[in-house]
């Protein structure tokens, strides 16, 4: 309790302010990367087009063909991972699972990503 | 200076008393970098950051050369004796003391009296990460969304800012520990 009260004494006025605002932009950062809705439909691109728009509620796996080769991409339990894939550094696959809207995994080598997207989509596109 | 030895032409190089106060100050903050890099941590690259006492005890003391001048050599010769001069690791811990000291610049201006080390430190720590988390996803990771995690970093920013502000806010106010410990010792000896 000593210890406490003598820390306290360390704070001044501004010193409050500043980790009020830094608690607020936390929680911020939290309602904004992790509480977002979670996503209903998953929009695979293949060099910029759209190789399948699906639901996440039905479970499925689609192999998705790009120039390395072979991309595939699993649906289970609303949510979607890429399982595999040819690129060089494995990014896509390192991402694991995306069930959040905005939520992007992206095969850069492959010219593949995977998109989560909500029943109404907050941005008109997303380019990479 | 220069003088002559024989036939050979000597230099001698006279270290100024800020100079030995700065390698004092660094290699103190390298021991912490170091006792640091031991401990286990549960997110990569979440860590204390307990050197970064000493660059705010430094920066309080003898101003933001000298703290520029503690943390360069930190992170320089702290990541020699980790062996991971050069790499990914050592850019990021570059980027963050970058980042931290263009901050603590920026707020050399709030008034003393209301914002404290506790204020510094935790703009400090947001900072450091802010630029850690943009150095990873535009050079290391580009395409994984590693802002995903920034809530995770930014809670540890705040939480390690605020103890280490705590630590430092301390020794400012309770400044024989300090002197006794270790400022005068540089001092006699120069």
């Amino acid at each position: 309790m000593n210890a406490y009260r003598s820390a306290i004494a360390l704070l001044g006025r501004g010193d409050w302010a500043v980790l009020a605002t830094g608690a607020v932009a936390v929680m911020a950062l939290v309602v904004h990367y992790w509480m977002s809705p979670a996503g209903q439909h998953l929009v695979i691109k293949r060099g910029g087009n759209v190789f399948l728009t699906a639901s996440l509620a039905r479970a499925f796996s689609v192999e998705v063909p790009g120039p390395l080769g072979v991309t595939q991409v699993e649906v289970v339990n609303h949510r979607a991972r890429v399982r595999s894939d040819p690129g060089p550094r494995q990014l896509c696959v390192h991402q694991g699972w995306i069930s959040h809207e905005g939520e992007a995994a992206i095969c850069l080598p492959n010219q593949v990503s995977v998109e989560i997207v909500g029943q109404v989509r907050r941005y008109d596109s997303l380019n990479y | 200076m220069w003088g002559k030895c024989g036939d050979m032409t000597v230099l001698t190089i006279k270290p100024t008393a800020e100079d030995h106060r700065i390698a004092y100050l660094a290699a103190l903050a390298i021991a912490l970098m170091l006792m640091e890099a031991a401990l286990p941590s549960p997110l990569p690259g979440v860590k204390p950051g307990l050197a970064n006492i000493v660059t705010l005890l430094v920066l309080k003391q003898y101003g933001l050369r000298t703290a520029f001048w503690v943390a360069g050599l930190r992170v320089v010769a702290g990541s020699i004796l980790l062996g991971s001069f050069l790499t990914p690791g050592f850019m990021l811990s570059l980027g963050g003391a970058l980042a931290s000291l263009a901050v603590l610049w920026l707020a050399r201006g709030l008034p003393e009296r209301y914002f404290g080390a506790v204020s510094l430190s935790v703009l400090a720590a947001f900072a450091h990460i802010a630029a850690q988390l943009t150095i990873v996803s535009l050079w290391l990771m580009p395409g994984v969304n590693v802002f995903y995690l920034s809530p995770a970093f930014a809670a540890a920013a705040w939480l390690f800012g605020l103890s280490n502000g705590l630590v430092a806010a301390y020794l400012l106010k309770n400044p024989g520990w300090g002197k006794q410990q270790g400022n005068g010792q540089y001092e006699s000896a120069a």
